[in-house]
């Protein structure tokens, strides 16, 4: 039997193979991925074995490195919107919004309030259909297969919301510095409506398939867990730092967008364990039905408004004003010509996207580009935890524990 | 919590050993520290007990050509128990590269420092393995780097026979 180390570390992949190829005997390295299934994206792990035992696991990551903090460096502060949904491609609106929350601060200007509740409801459906690919694929990982399309069947009615207020199922890029790109279609609150009435069954229907499963319990519960202390350790944050019992939501302690003044919970476990995150994301879901129940109906009696600010330095003129006054005109010129230029200095944005705290850090030197844009994606990081969690269980176990952690490897390569 | 207090406790420990205090735009307060200092800084941000600092959440680099010195270390910590946030900032000089690792207080700050280093050529003294993490292993040179140019660089990988067989001699054995 190999001597399993668990004290706090984060391996790399050559202190795997180098001891490997040196001619150490007494364990078996194989490598899994980058082109695996069930790795969720282009993820390698280096797995050093025992048998069937993980001895240690080392996570490769790069494969899908696209250079997008320094792509957003030649662009405008409002062009720059279209890359941060190619990051998190499974919730590119929580990207957008901590994107240009990030540029707000560093302009200081206000959103009116029905763009910001806008926002509220679009990215807590975000965080409906990201968590709906997590447990399709996390479910199918274990074979349970027609979980996955029961999820796939209500993420695509979620799709089509996103692409009725932005053309776009996926890389919708729909906030904008300074309010929403376009204003709501006239038809957005009855279809959101539609999806609200249905979702909390759905949800009872998917946790019927697995929540008393036997199946599901024997390979979930017990298995890869972590305590709070460790999870703070290795930066672990979202559902997966939920799961250990520490009830820290960005939404509800360090709140943004106005969501103290939603009524909601934050869902939390005590185990650490695959389970406890599945039930977490399972009572997040419910939680976020609720708030989007609660942003629709204050659209609702708002009815039609402004879906951007009226500071003509951030936002465009509407086209009725740019043929009756000059400075209109020259407003609009600036920003399409130019862009904006907020004063120098740097500033953070945080939020709670579905896989944990996304916080976008802006340097500004005083010109119409960011001069750096610095993205804390919670997938890279959550991965560090990933070596810990799997010392001493079986590899069939490493499976349910990358999609337990819920990994876009878009973010995390960047 | 505020500013206030975290600034006032910093330089009644420290006193003129960390250098000028700011303001980020986003409201939370900048502690300019010298690299000698950031791990006793962070140390004592997080093991205080009023203070409480227990999360780091965000580690980079910023690459200021032109200005010195030339890069800066960025940390955002953030404390659960108060729901503050606080930001540190080491600058480095480009001939001497170094700042130490702060893996010893928070493990998460790992794959961060190794990203800071892969991207900038900055040297964690002290990291366990700093290694490049999102370029390939035998990269040269530091791509967030401002005078590293957008595109133009040659592809890395090729379709074509000639290409790999000039660039990759065994691939013919």
């Amino acid at each position: 039997m190999t001597f399993i180390d668990h004290s706090l570390s984060v391996p790399s992949p050559h202190s795997i193979t180098d001891p490997a190829l040196a001619g150490k005997t007494n364990t078996m390295v194989l490598n899994m991925g980058p082109h695996h299934p069930s790795t969720h994206g282009v993820l390698r792990l280096v797995v050093e074995l025992d048998g069937e035992t993980v001895v240690n696991v080392a996570p490769d990551v790069g494969f899908l490195h696209t250079g997008i903090e320094k792509n957003m460096e030649f662009k405008t502060y409002q062009q720059a919107v279209v890359m941060t949904d190619r990051t998190d491609y499974l919730a590119p609106l929580s990207n957008n919004l901590s994107y240009v929350l990030a540029v707000e601060k560093l302009m200081g200007v206000d959103i009116p309030e029905r763009p910001t509740v806008a926002r509220v409801l679009l990215v807590e459906l975000q965080r409906i259909s990201s968590h709906l690919v997590w447990l399709s694929s996390h479910a199918l990982d274990l074979a349970a297969m027609s979980v996955f399309l029961y999820g796939f069947r209500e993420r695509e009615q979620i799709l089509d919301i996103f692409e009725m207020v932005s053309g776009a199922r996926m890389m919708t890029s729909y906030f904008r510095v300074g309010g929403l790109a376009y204003d709501l279609p006239s038809d957005f609150l009855p279809t959101v409506k539609a999806l609200l009435d249905i979702m909390p069954s759905r949800i009872d229907e998917y946790e019927s398939l697995l929540t008393n499963n036997i199946i599901w319990q024997e390979r979930t519960m017990g298995v890869g867990a972590i305590d709070s202390a460790a999870a703070i350790q290795y930066g672990l944050t979202g559902p997966g730092l939920r799961a250990t019992g520490v009830a820290w939501d960005l939404r509800k302690d360090m709140p943004y967008c106005g969501y103290e003044t939603y009524d909601f919970n934050v869902p939390i476990a005590k185990n650490g364990d695959i389970y406890d995150r599945y039930l977490v994301r399972m009572a997040e879901m419910r939680e976020s039905v609720s708030i989007a129940r609660q942003a629709w109906q204050r659209l609702k009696d708002m009815g039609p408004g402004v879906f951007q600010t009226s500071n003509r330095k951030v936002a465009p003129p509407p086209k009725s004003e740019i043929t009756h006054s000059m400075e209109s005109l020259i407003h609009h010129f600036k920003l399409w010509t130019e862009g904006f230029k907020p004063p120098r200095g740097d500033a953070l944005a945080a939020i709670e996207s579905p896989r944990g705290e996304l916080a976008t850090y802006i340097v500004s030197d005083g010109g119409p580009k960011p001069y750096r844009v610095h993205m804390r994606a919670p997938s890279f990081i959550n991965l560090q935890s990933l070596p810990h969690m799997a010392k001493g269980q079986l590899m069939a176990d490493l499976v349910a524990l990358i999609a337990s952690l819920d990994p876009v490897l878009g973010e995390v390569d960047r | 919590m505020d500013n206030a207090t975290v600034i006032e406790r910093l330089q009644a420990e420290f006193g003129d050993k960390i250098g000028p205090v700011s303001s980020m735009l986003s409201g939370e307060a900048t502690i300019n520290v010298p690299r000698e200092q950031i791990v006793a800084v962070a140390q004592f941000l997080r093991d205080d007990s009023a203070l409480a600092y227990n999360f780091l959440e965000n580690l980079c680099g910023v690459d200021y050509l032109g200005r010195q010195p030339r890069f800066e270390v960025v940390y955002h910590l953030l404390s659960h128990a108060n729901r503050h946030r606080v930001c540190l900032k080491v600058g480095i000089t480009e001939k001497d590269i170094h700042v130490p690792t702060l893996t010893g207080l928070w493990q998460t700050a790992n794959y961060q420092e190794r990203e800071a280093y892969d991207m900038f050529g900055i040297i964690f003294d002290g990291h366990p393995a700093l290694e490049r993490i999102l370029m390939p292993d035998d990269w040269s040179g530091f791509p967030q780097r401002k005078d590293v140019p957008l595109g133009y660089e040659e592809v890395a990988f090729s379709n074509t026979e000639a290409q790999i067989s000039a660039r990759k001699p065994f691939a013919e054995e």
